[in-house]
């Protein structure tokens, strides 16, 4: 009977393969991003040395020594003292003590503050709140503190916001004016978002971590652009981080651009020069985990993807690997096995500058 | 999972130098290789030295730019942040804001 490997669905749960059948998954993952993308795939050595991480004996992996890159964070301290059900462990703690547990007890490289609903929008009327917490932070810290949040252009729309739903006007075939709402939705985001951060830099924010860019569509990728262009002009140092939230930008409008290039359709080695001319320091690649698939399938996707994205900039990657995406199972406790060989793979295949 | 990551691939942020690194990747756009030479040639090691604990620790103490466990007398916060300032040529925006609070 051939020796069997074990290693994990993109739901989490565990499963056996042989060396012959993991294998074949990291070549149909990567055929797959190349297919979609129109970029290479991995070759053979790079492959078998993702099969090396997969089967390594160990449940914990790392990269080999020298080859360690800077972690950022999503979601900053909620994820301590979270408590709404969410990825939060609920502990009754400020968002400086996590912070500061962050820094000292867990050798966080970087780290963010992030509102509970970690959204810009609902921001604007607590500012002041997020102001006075940047600035005691910035004080205790010696880290690299952003400010993190989603632009969400979701809640711009109803019932949650003022422009109408564009997804209600497509279903009664007002297509033109579901791109207006976009449109204006998105030109509102600008404004709040470039308002927000004018507030944090005030009182020492380091910058920006804009989290998941085009979860709302094109035009949650063309607000965060904008919004990132108008900053640096404002700001030169400021530091700009623009991780996306999938590795295809959705065409909910499907005729928004950003300096002349449509928005819509746009693979990750394709949005990394966008967030570089709009201004961005480092760059957030994602890729979706499908859960019907292995993790060895999920992550010889990833890495193809992530790989062509680190190629083609000329600023840092910092690959986003958090629940659910970089080949990481979609689970909120995701298994240390799966989260540290997507990790290892990530660095030493793909190439990236961060986590 | 984010402890996971750190372990796995991190630099361990302010028990070796991975705060030095992060900040030149955000601050001046360099990737990791030209970013971990830069830090590197600033503090006088190896490269493979900046995630080495045992090699930055006293680095860190020597040049006052914050330790990870609690030393009495040793820069913090913004104190830290001035000597980085200095050590990697950089300007940090809070510490920018703190001495226009003072002058």
């Amino acid at each position: 009977m051939a020796t069997e490997y074990f290693l994990r669905m993109g739901d989490g749960q565990k499963i056996f393969m042989t060396k012959e059948d993991i294998l074949a998954d990291i070549a149909a993952g990567c055929a797959d991003a190349a297919d979609l993308g129109d970029i290479p795939t991995l070759s053979e050595d790079e492959m078998d040395h993702m099969l090396d991480i997969i089967t390594a004996p160990g449940r914990i992996v790392g990269v080999e020594p020298g080859m360690e890159v800077p972690v950022t964070h999503d979601i900053g301290a909620i994820r301590i003292d979270g408590d709404q059900g969410n990825s939060g462990v609920g502990i009754p703690a400020s968002r400086l003590v996590g912070s500061m547990i962050h820094e000292r007890a867990f050798g966080a490289d970087t780290m963010e503050l992030g509102h509970i609903d970690y959204s810009f929008k609902p921001v604007k009327p607590v500012i002041s709140q997020e102001q006075q917490t940047m600035e005691v932070c910035q004080q205790n810290m010696v880290i690299p503190m952003l400010y993190g949040a989603m632009p969400n252009m979701g809640l711009y729309y109803t019932p949650d916001g003022p422009f109408e739903n564009p997804g209600d006007l497509m279903k009664a075939f007002k297509i033109s004016e579901a791109q207006e709402s976009i449109q204006k939705a998105g030109d509102h985001g600008i404004r709040d978002m470039v308002w927000i951060m004018q507030k944090l830099q005030k009182v020492g924010s380091d910058g920006v971590n804009f989290d998941t860019i085009g979860a709302a569509g094109d035009g949650d990728m063309y607000a965060s652009l904008n919004a990132i262009e108008a900053l640096r002009k404002e700001f030169p140092g400021m530091y700009i981080n623009a991780g996306m939230a999938g590795e295809l930008v959705l065409g909910m409008h499907g005729d928004l651009e950003y300096d002349g290039t449509r928005l819509a359709g746009l693979w990750p080695h394709e949005q990394v020069l966008l967030a570089e001319k709009a201004g961005a320091n480092t760059f957030g690649p994602v890729c979706n985990t499908n859960t019907s698939k292995t993790s060895a399938w999920n992550m010889g996707r990833s890495v193809t993807f992530t790989k062509a994205a680190v190629e083609a900039s000329s600023i840092p990657c910092h690959a986003d690997m958090g629940m659910g995406v970089g080949g990481i199972p979609m689970l909120e406790t995701p298994p240390i096995d799966a989260v540290t060989r997507a990790s290892k793979a990530i660095v030493e295949i793909a190439g990236v500058d961060g986590i | 999972m984010p402890i996971a990551h750190i372990m796995a691939s991190g630099m361990t942020g302010m028990r070796a130098a991975g705060d030095l690194v992060a900040r030149m990747q955000f601050a001046k756009n360099m990737r990791i290789g030209e970013a971990k030479d830069f830090v590197a040639k600033k503090l006088g090691v190896e490269n493979a030295d900046l995630s080495d604990e045992f090699v930055m620790r006293e680095i860190r103490e020597d040049l006052d730019i914050g330790v990870i466990t609690s030393v009495p007398g040793c820069a913090k916060g913004i104190a830290a942040k001035m000597n980085i300032e200095k050590l990697l040529g950089i300007d940090i925006n809070c510490c920018d804001t703190f001495r226009n609070t003072i002058a």
